[in-house]
């Protein structure tokens, strides 16, 4: 365990290292866009929904409601992207794993290395995006601060499955399907933008399904100060649930795909 | 059977160089056609998740002029316009800087008789038949939606191919300035904008005078405000303006592209 926690930790290391000299390039997709998304959507179209009435929404404004919606959001797809085209390249183009493995480093280590560097990208964009988001008025109850830990576990929930299907993969076109049938649909459809129950009744039973739904509406309702203890805990234990199932094929695939 | 068309068509030879690249695209993606087809799907979604969800909470919406017109046939046309700037510019940067630096595709090309123009011609042609393709498919769920309210909506093809058009060649251009992957976070930089201020989702009206005055110099608002029209049917003759700007924005951009590359590559 402690062996784990170390070598985890040397590999964490690594990521920070590469990041350090590629940071800057991230910013804009990081923080730029989701504000961008927030200032479009939430005061520009807000506009329109508000003046409309905001029954549906529970009275609250439109930016209020999207918010939480868009933090998560913004976890999910930082997540996915570090999960698919930097383990692509360290499996098939620059086979960094390769290397990694070669030391006393085994796959399992360099999974949770990877998941950990992960996590603090998901961490710290959305710390920054949270603390926009109340600048702009968009968090209703302090409460709302807690969509931080919520983003962190959807964006783990997502990354480590992914993390898993990419050792399946021979080249990116899978990935082409994971961001137009996963990542897109999840977004626009998990009920980030309206609530869900205006969808058609089997769209709303997918969107259940997706993690993304679940990080959306504790978060929400965190920010809202309309928790229900039981329906969000039902919402933990699915991410969890998706979470160390996704670590667990991870590890799995790495050590299949890395030691064969 | 395209593959044989494409070599027996009649095309003048100085003219059509373009055509074997559009052939070599086309054999190469014959392969993974569902990943072809699949980019259809994102304006779709788009629209059904705005146009249909979020359209709910919006309700009708009256434009400036007075005119009351359902949220989903306002942003449909403004998704049509934006899948076609996507595709264009992903087929024109990503692709073609992966072509360029990495599959070292147009030095082997430029071996052969082809010349720059001719790489240049035939990969927008390739990128504006694949939009052509997205485009005409979304039209259809527009009709299908009920979302398109006049016979000029058969214009909307053509338009969505001519912005399709200003974006490659100018995404082309932009490419051949290209260094390394980190510098295609400022094309995102330069199209997320303009997909959220464009006038896609609210009026340009919204906006106060100087904001305005930035969204309407842009070239996807002249392709939101061409789309706009013609699925509406409120046509005037201002729109050859629109137009005009599009064809000179791709024009341009070719033009420019097929230099760079010459110089880039014919050392």
């Amino acid at each position: 365990m402690a062996l784990a926690v170390e070598n985890g930790r040397r590999m964490f290391d690594y990521w920070l290292t590469v990041y350090k000299r590629t940071w800057k390039g991230t910013m804009i997709s990081s923080f730029l866009l989701p504000m961008l998304y927030l200032a479009a959507m939430g005061i520009g179209l807000g506009s329109f929904v508000d003046s409309n009435g905001t029954g549906a929404l529970g009275g609250v404004s439109y930016l209020q409601f999207i918010a939480p919606g868009l933090l998560a959001s913004t976890a999910l797809q930082i997540a996915v992207g570090e999960a698919t085209y930097p383990v692509m390249s360290g499996l098939k183009w620059q086979k960094f794993y390769h290397s990694m493995i070669a030391t006393p480093l085994r796959p399992a280590d360099v999974v949770y290395g990877q998941l950990g560097f992960i996590a603090f990208r998901v961490l710290s964009s959305c710390t920054v995006f949270l603390v926009i988001i109340a600048l702009f008025g968009g968090l209703k109850s302090p409460l709302g601060v807690l969509g931080l830990p919520v983003s962190l576990l959807v964006g783990m929930a997502v990354a480590s499955p992914i993390a898993a299907y990419a050792t399946t993969l021979e080249n990116d076109s899978g990935f082409a399907m994971v961001f137009r049938f996963g990542v897109v649909p999840a977004f626009l459809f998990s009920g980030a933008f309206f609530p869900v129950s205006q969808l058609p009744n089997w769209i709303e039973w997918l969107a259940y399904v997706s993690p993304l739904w679940h990080a959306v509406d504790l978060s929400r309702s965190l920010s809202l100060g309309t928790v229900n203890p039981w329906l969000a805990l039902g919402n933990l234990v699915y991410l969890l649930a998706w979470f160390l199932v996704g670590t667990w094929l991870a590890v799995r695939g790495f050590t299949k795909r890395l030691i064969g | 059977m395209a593959t044989i068309a494409a070599r027996v068509l009649p095309v003048p030879v100085r003219l059509g160089g373009g055509r074997h690249l559009v052939e070599r695209n086309f054999l190469l993606y014959r392969r993974s056609w569902v990943v072809f087809l699949s980019g259809f799907f994102e304006p779709v979604f788009y629209l059904l998740s705005i146009g249909v969800g979020v359209a709910q909470l919006v309700g009708s919406f009256t434009l400036s002029d007075g005119t009351t017109i359902a949220y989903a046939a306002f942003v449909a046309p403004a998704m049509l316009a934006s899948s076609a700037m996507n595709g264009a510019i992903f087929d024109s940067t990503y692709n073609i800087f992966f072509r360029m630096k990495y599959a070292k595709l147009y030095d082997s090309i430029l071996a052969t008789p082809l010349r720059p123009w001719d790489v240049a011609t035939g990969e927008v042609t390739w990128a504006l038949l694949r939009g052509a393709i997205y485009s005409a498919m979304f039209i259809v769920v527009m009709l299908i939606m009920g979302l398109i309210t006049s016979w000029w909506a058969l214009l909307a093809l053509p338009a969505s191919v001519l912005i399709g058009f200003a974006f490659a060649g100018a995404g082309m251009a932009l490419t051949t300035f290209m260094r390394s992957w980190q510098d295609f976070e400022f094309v995102q930089l330069a199209i997320m904008p303009m997909f959220l201020f464009s006038a896609t989702f609210y009026p340009v009206e919204t906006y106060p005078g100087a904001i305005r005055w930035l969204v309407e110099i842009t070239p996807l608002y002249q392709g939101v405000v061409l789309e706009r029209a013609f699925s509406t049917g409120n046509v005037s003759w201002s729109l050859v303006v629109n137009a005009l700007y599009l064809a000179a924005m791709g024009t341009f951009g070719m033009y420019v592209a097929s230099r760079r590359l010459g110089k880039l590559l014919l050392k």
